[in-house]
């Protein structure tokens, strides 16, 4: 029990960085980036091979971040010098990444038995907390830099940025390749920390990175940047314990556990807002009775 | 300082809906010029906004500042000469960003955006000393959110945004249109105390005809994508809505209909 604990809160660190990248498209930049599923791929076949040729892991790591932000590069060109639409740009370069992905690893997955790997000789439970930590903290002082700050108003509000001299096309782009970026990372971290790559290992990944933030906005909230970076990483962590918990029911397989998710998203998006529409009517109905009470006394008989 | 050249613009050309939104238009802006513009639905106001701030541009025509021709600058290119106030109180502002993010924002406008924080303990300092222009207390809130202000809060802060940087060119959109009749006055009070104090170069669209008189050093008035009357300063002061009326019906040979006219 206690190891699979360890087990959840390990790879709930190491899909936290995919989290984040979730996070900074659909969150501050307001788009739906379905490129994940691709790029986390991208991600883990670029760190598998090229350890399996002998690179450090290290820089195979670093590898996949920039593979992922040239996939993150294309999405956000296609979408905004090629106006296709967002959730469309998104699934064409899901779909060429599916091919391209097989292309790096020339198989349809690579094993890393043997290799060297990122977490050898060290507990990968210490080595993920510090970098997480370390790439939530970059993100959180990137986000209140001038760049950081149209790239967030970009999201907010596009047509006030225009007016005050940013170019929308180019933040837009950034933020998506900057979101791939860290989704390709996790992509690496995960194929190292599993051992082995595999071309389908990337479907679903969107739903699972909005589940985190969900999740984790719910939970811890999402007032500031700082506070809503921590809440996805928490969020991520989360996820991966129920995932654990779902796993020991014995009527659950392991295949059900994208149904699962579906229906966490399903809960966290439609309570919320009914439960405002719901107070909101609550409100209304007490104000009305107050004012009628008060034009009552005003004029009492109905001032027939 | 602005200079507007032969400008027209087509909407739809070619089908069924063409329509003329502008034809010709000639202007141009001393600097300091503040001017007011009315004209009746469709006469081509808000067109003339976007064109000069390069949100669409023209099909034949130059737009020029100090004699360059920027016809081909897109938006955010322009916006270091052009600041602009939008008619919609939550067009100018970000609401998920707090007041001093949304200042930091507008101070870089004209400067290259590049890794250093947007908001520093000395641009701090700036954004107070603005924000007390405004005398609506937005300088003890620097850290709220701005989606929480009031419509008005939040058009004061778009205009103050939009000048504090002192552009070369200020479009107010009929920025006061979307408020209620006190807070439209308030906003109205600023508008004149910033653009006299920052001695901008002003455009202002308004509905409001007894604003268009009192405010600014001339007005000009537009019908079916011209500007068909140009009333300087001298003229202007002894101006009256009734005669602004007659001359445009004597003009243009019909009543000046416009759904959200103002009188005054």
């Amino acid at each position: 029990m206690i190891a699979s604990m360890q087990g959840a809160v390990e790879s709930g660190l190491l899909y936290a960085l995919m989290a984040l990248g979730v996070y900074i498209t659909f969150r501050i930049l307001d788009f739906p980036d379905l490129t994940v599923d691709g790029s986390f791929t991208t991600g883990a076949a670029i760190g598998s091979v090229m350890t399996v040729s002998g690179t450090p892991p290290w820089l195979a790591v670093l590898c996949a971040f920039v593979g992922g932000a040239l996939a993150g590069t294309c999405t956000g060109l296609l979408h905004t010098k090629g106006k296709i639409n967002g959730l469309l740009s998104g699934i064409i370069m899901m779909i060429a990444l599916y091919s391209i992905n097989l292309r790096i690893m020339g198989k349809p997955n690579v094993s890393l038995r043997g290799k060297e790997n990122l977490f050898d000789n060290v507990s990968t439970l210490v080595v993920m907390i510090i970098f997480v930590i370390i790439v939530k903290i970059i993100l959180d002082l990137f986000f209140r830099t001038d760049i950081g700050l149209s790239l967030r108003a970009t999201g907010d509000n596009s047509r006030m940025i225009r007016s005050f001299g940013a170019n929308t096309d180019i933040t837009t782009i950034f933020g998506i390749a900057l979101s791939n970026a860290l989704v390709a990372t996790s992509g690496a971290l995960i194929a190292h920390y599993q051992k082995y790559a595999d071309n389908s290992m990337g479907i679903g990944m969107i739903v699972i990175g909005l589940a985190s933030v969900i999740i984790g906005e719910a939970i811890f909230g999402s007032k500031t940047i700082f506070r809503a970076t921590l809440a996805v990483i928490l969020g991520s962590i989360i996820y991966r314990i129920i995932y654990a918990f779902a796993l020991r029911v014995e009527w659950l397989d392991a295949s059900d556990m994208k149904l699962i998710t579906a229906v966490i998203i399903i809960f966290a998006l439609v309570v919320p807002s009914s439960r405002r529409v719901w107070k909101q009517k609550n409100v209304a109905r007490r104000r009305t009775a107050e004012m009628l009470a008060k034009l009552d006394k005003a004029q009492p008989g109905g001032g027939r | 300082m602005l200079e507007i050249a032969k400008v027209s613009k087509l909407f739809n050309p070619g089908t069924v809906d063409e329509k003329t939104a502008l034809v010709g238009a000639n202007l141009t802006m001393k600097p300091g010029d503040f001017i007011t513009v009315i004209g009746s639905n469709g006469a081509g106001k808000s067109t003339l906004m976007n064109i000069i701030s390069g949100v669409m541009k023209p099909d034949a025509g130059e737009v020029r500042i100090d004699g360059q021709n920027i016809s081909n600058l897109t938006e955010y290119q322009r916006s270091q000469w052009i600041g602009r106030v939008f008619q919609d109180p939550m067009a100018g502002t970000a609401p998920r960003m707090s007041i001093e993010e949304n200042l930091a924002i507008a101070y870089a406008r004209g400067k290259k955006r590049g890794f250093s924080f947007g908001v520093t303990r000395a641009k701090r300092a700036i954004f107070k000393k603005e924000l007390q222009r405004l005398g609506i207390g937005l300088e003890n809130r620097l850290s709220a959110k701005v989606g929480l202000l009031s419509g008005g809060e939040r058009q004061a802060l778009s205009l103050l945004m939009a000048t504090f940087t002192r552009p070369q060119i200020l479009l107010l959109d009929e920025h006061t249109a979307a408020l209620d009749p006190a807070r439209a006055e308030l906003i109205t009070t600023l508008t004149e105390t910033l653009v006299k104090e920052m001695n901008l170069t002003t455009l202002m669209v308004t509905h409001n005809m007894e604003q268009a008189i009192r405010l600014g050093n001339r007005l000009i008035m537009m019908d079916k994508g011209r500007i068909i009357l140009d009333v300087p300063e001298e003229r202007k002061k002894d101006l009256t809505v009734v005669q602004l009326l007659g001359e445009f019906e004597v003009i243009s040979g019909k009543k000046l209909a416009d759904d959200r006219i103002v009188l005054g």
